[in-house]
């Protein structure tokens, strides 16, 4: 069972349990799965700065705050007891593309060739670690949710808003998964 | 004074932790089904597999079939409050905003639940990352009134 447990999930097994989460948050507190307001409510706790968007009761939103750290531990448990010792199985197409740039340890969740503590300040780190955190931020925000939100909370409540700002995430990872980032991972 | 604000507003951790524990579980989730790694997001954006939209679409049927159910046979909380569901208001952010955070998904292999889970399965310098996505919700903040919606 362990060892079952062990290899990757299934996308019909694992895609239905995060679903799940939904009606969960909602059962047990009348809450609506979100996750980007998160760094909304650090940034109302820790530097409001008289910014009205900041100005409102956090601790009335705390919860989100003990969800986003019990995902953190969720992850380090499962990876811990459960982890998959072999490299992620993805296409064969795409390991050949990223061993072009260098990239070949497919058993981090990150290329860890780029993505790590000594590269930080090389300019190839600096926009795959600080830019791209900044552009999730700035643009879950400005887009009002992310994937959780947006995507299979405000789906499933069938908003139409949601369904535009989930083709927009589509269409913006698209753009910079093919045209821009072969040329940051050649840099 | 701000003792008295605190006890308006206490933090209770106990009527938290079962959110603790729905964040655990999502983790999980999150971790085991590889939506975390790079490479997974990277074959997505190529439709190279079906792997990330199998879970994506599967986990909105779930979700809209729970929502459905909900509001059909008007499903209490477990405490009993009405069940309250926001509608989402249209505005050109979505769009703006989708594509900017589109390219940070795509860049960085994450989105917002992803960044924890992937500080949570040893990848530490994505603490830099999670900071960088608090400062552009910050800097979001700062300029949202110039910014157009």
């Amino acid at each position: 069972m362990i060892e079952l447990l062990k290899q990757p999930w299934p996308w019909y097994v694992a895609g239905p349990l995060i679903g799940l989460t939904v009606p969960v948050l909602l059962l047990i507190g009348n809450r609506s799965l979100g996750i980007s307001s998160s760094l909304r409510h650090v940034c109302a706790a820790c530097m409001p700065a008289k910014i009205p968007f900041f100005s409102y009761d956090w601790k009335k939103e705390v919860w989100n705050l003990f969800f986003v750290g019990g995902i953190l531990v969720g992850s380090f448990l499962a990876m811990t007891f459960l982890g998959n010792p072999n490299p992620v199985d993805v296409h064969p197409d795409l390991i050949t593309e990223m061993e072009g740039y260098g990239l070949t340890n497919l058993k981090v969740v990150v290329p860890e060739e780029i993505v790590n503590w000594s590269s930080l300040l090389t300019l190839k780190g600096f926009l795959m670690i600080i830019v791209g955190g900044f552009l999730i931020g700035f643009g879950t925000r400005y887009a009002g949710g992310c994937t959780s939100g947006h995507a299979i909370m405000g789906l499933s409540n069938l908003q139409w808003p949601s369904l535009v700002a989930t083709c927009c995430f589509m269409i913006g990872g698209f753009v910079m998964a093919n045209l821009i980032l072969p040329h940051i991972l050649s840099l | 004074m701000e003792s008295k604000d605190r006890k308006h507003q206490p933090i209770s951790v106990a009527g938290n932790i079962k959110y603790l524990l729905a964040g655990i579980l999502f983790g999980t989730f999150l971790l085991k089904s590889e939506v975390i790694n790079w490479y997974r997001i990277q074959e997505m954006f190529r439709f190279q597999s079906f792997h990330m939209y199998g879970i994506i679409g599967s986990a909105i049927v779930v979700g809209a079939i729970s929502v459905f159910l909900i509001k059909k046979f008007n499903i209490r909380t477990f405490s009993g409050e009405t069940i309250q569901l926001k509608d989402k208001v249209f505005n050109k952010g979505q769009i703006y905003g989708g594509l900017l955070f589109g390219f940070g998904w795509a860049v960085t292999g994450a989105c917002p639940g992803p960044l924890f889970a992937q500080i949570g399965s040893g990848a530490t310098v994505v603490i830099v990352t999670l900071l960088s996505a608090v400062a552009g919700t910050w800097t979001y903040g700062f300029l949202r009134e110039r910014l157009p919606h």
